[in-house]
């Protein structure tokens, strides 16, 4: 039988991400993880270590767009399977306003989140837009040479924006990796086996809890 | 001349200072073309291609009396030309030894982020050092004379070493020796100025040139290469000289002001949220989160 998500397991769980959506996460996030270590090493003299490490200046820059690709597909793929429910939604605006209680751990103040708070659907936009800019100054990052000297500002631009919408991709990287990995405990495992406690479900995405236990309650057809 | 003039003054990608800079004086080495008596003979193409034992690339006739459209990565040095119609209708052609300008503020070395792989010497000799070239083709974007050229094969960029070889031996560079009309001239950079200065003059008092005057842009700190032209106030004419090169403005924001904010807004994401955990901890602990549920039963 496939996987579907929202469906109730044993013992008090729910599936929140298939096998599909956590390879793909995995496959954004150790492609990301790579392209963010080597480029921050041709970003910074004083990181350049970085590049020795991953096997050398040349290598870096050989496997640097290619990751960049494999990236760029993932998060096409991530696209495709989230965005219908990344929509912007009434609640996603009190939700803003309500922003200050959120950062203090004052969750019972908050508006209630569906499937996503409207901080993860920032954070998925941004991604994605990001991932854009930086596949097509990366591209011409890639081929310098090409680049004909009459449309040499592609190359002053792509120098530019390139560190741009990296630098904004690893603010949104950070905030990522501190809510799933230290703030809320049992989002990590999500993206590992799949499946969340229906108490986690409750406590950060009480929208969407709510619609499982109806879906779950609802006399079969 | 001599080997000494080879210390290294600034290097690319390196962080922290330049190890034994300014410990010397040194005089800073030139190259004066003087475009009026370039006969474009190309000799000091072919010498460069000798000295640097480059492989022979095919030529592109392109209805000019040009070897091909731009320097390439095996070939350093171009005479570039132009026929230029005067105001009075008559014709002139204008040839310019086309390569490395060595400029005192380069963009190249600007750009590059690898530790090493373009040095400017204390004689003011720009090289690229290939053995330490990443080939991300930076210098390509840095460069506003469009010099560095990539290599496909070795995936490193090559240009005109202005022959560091040949200098260290006290020698001047190989092009300049070739030349048969006296139009290339090496020495120091106030030297070559002053007979730069010399000659322009010389062809606004007497030889009805009253445009005529040195090419040494000051927007990269002047270069290692200055020319004489018979027009200072066009040098676009001479194959499309820049008028006022600089280090593009996206590169200078990128290496500069960018990245001083980036570093300070990585490091500061990361303490910040370190701070955060302090103060609030996680949104929950792991003793609570086991509590039994209410709600629904699969
Ligand atoms: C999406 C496709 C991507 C392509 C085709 C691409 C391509 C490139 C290329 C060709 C360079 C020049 C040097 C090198 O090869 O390392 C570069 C630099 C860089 N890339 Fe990417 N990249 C991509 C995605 C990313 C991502 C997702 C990040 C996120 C961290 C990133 C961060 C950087 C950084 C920080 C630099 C160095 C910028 C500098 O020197 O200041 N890239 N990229
Ligand atoms: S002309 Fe270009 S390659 Fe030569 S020193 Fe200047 S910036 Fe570097
Ligand atoms: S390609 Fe140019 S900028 Fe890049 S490492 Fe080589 S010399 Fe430096």
């Amino acid at each position: 039988m496939s996987e579907h998500a929202d469906q109730i397991l044993p013992h008090g769980r729910v599936l929140r991400y298939p096998f599909g959506e956590r390879l793909n996460h995995w496959i954004a996030a150790f492609s990301y993880i790579y392209l963010l270590l080597t480029g921050l090493a041709f970003w910074s003299p004083w990181l350049f270590w970085i590049a020795v490490l991953m096997g050398g200046g040349q290598i870096s820059r050989t496997l640097h767009p290619w990751a960049g690709l494999i990236f760029f597909y993932a998060v096409a793929r991530m696209h495709g399977y989230w965005s219908a429910q990344m929509k912007n939604t009434e609640v996603d605006k009190q939700w803003w306003r309500s922003i200050s209680h959120y950062v203090q751990n004052e969750d019972d103040k908050m508006p209630p989140a569906g499937r996503y708070n409207a901080g993860q659907k920032a954070l998925f936009w941004s991604f994605f837009y990001a991932a854009i800019v930086l596949l097509l100054t990366g591209i011409v990052l890639w081929f310098p040479e090409w680049i004909p000297w009459n449309l040499r500002w592609l190359r002053y631009i792509s120098v530019f924006l390139h560190p741009v919408a990296a630098l904004f991709t690893i603010a949104n990287f950070l905030i990522h990796i501190y809510m799933s990995a230290f703030a809320e405990r049992g989002a990590f495992g999500s993206v590992i086996h799949g499946d969340v406690t229906l108490h986690f479900a409750k406590r950060y995405h009480p929208a969407w809890y709510d619609e499982i236990v109806r879906r779950a309650n609802a006399p079969r057809k | 001349m001599s080997q000494e003039t080879l210390r290294i003054q600034k290097i690319s990608g390196h962080a922290g200072s330049v190890p034994g800079e300014d410990t010397q004086r040194q005089y800073t080495v030139c190259k004066l073309i003087d475009t009026t008596t370039c006969i474009g003979c190309k000799a000091c193409e072919v010498a460069c291609m000798e000295w640097n034992d480059l492989p022979f690339g095919e030529t592109v006739f392109d209805n000019s009396y040009q070897t091909m459209p731009e320097t390439r990565w095996n070939y350093w040095n171009l005479i570039l030309f132009n026929e230029h119609e005067r105001e009075d209708g008559s014709l002139m052609w204008l040839m310019r030894k086309n390569q490395c300008m060595h400029c005192a503020e380069p963009g190249c070395l600007a750009a590059c982020p690898s530790d090493g792989a373009i040095v400017q010497y204390t004689n003011g000799i720009v090289d690229f050092q290939q053995d330490k070239c990443i080939g991300c083709g930076y210098c390509i974007t840095g460069c506003p004379f469009n010099i560095p050229k990539f290599n496909k094969e070795t995936k490193r960029v090559y240009k005109c070493t202005l022959c560091t070889d040949r200098v260290s031996q006290g020698l001047e560079p190989a092009c300049i020796k070739s030349c048969p009309t006296g139009c290339l001239h090496f020495g120091s950079k106030d030297d070559m100025k002053y007979l730069a200065e010399q000659r322009a003059k010389q062809l606004r008092d007497h030889y009805n040139f009253p445009k005529a005057g040195v090419y040494d842009p000051p927007g990269v700190g002047g270069t290692g290469v200055i020319y004489v032209l018979h027009d200072a106030s066009q040098p676009e004419l001479y194959g499309g000289l820049p008028k006022d090169p600089r280090i593009p403005l996206s590169v200078k924001l990128w290496k500069g002001p960018l990245k001083w904010l980036g570093n300070i807004a990585m490091v500061g994401g990361l303490i910040g949220l370190f701070a955060h955990y302090l103060r609030y901890g996680p949104k929950e602990r792991e003793e609570e989160a086991k509590e039994p549920h209410e709600g629904a039963q699969p």
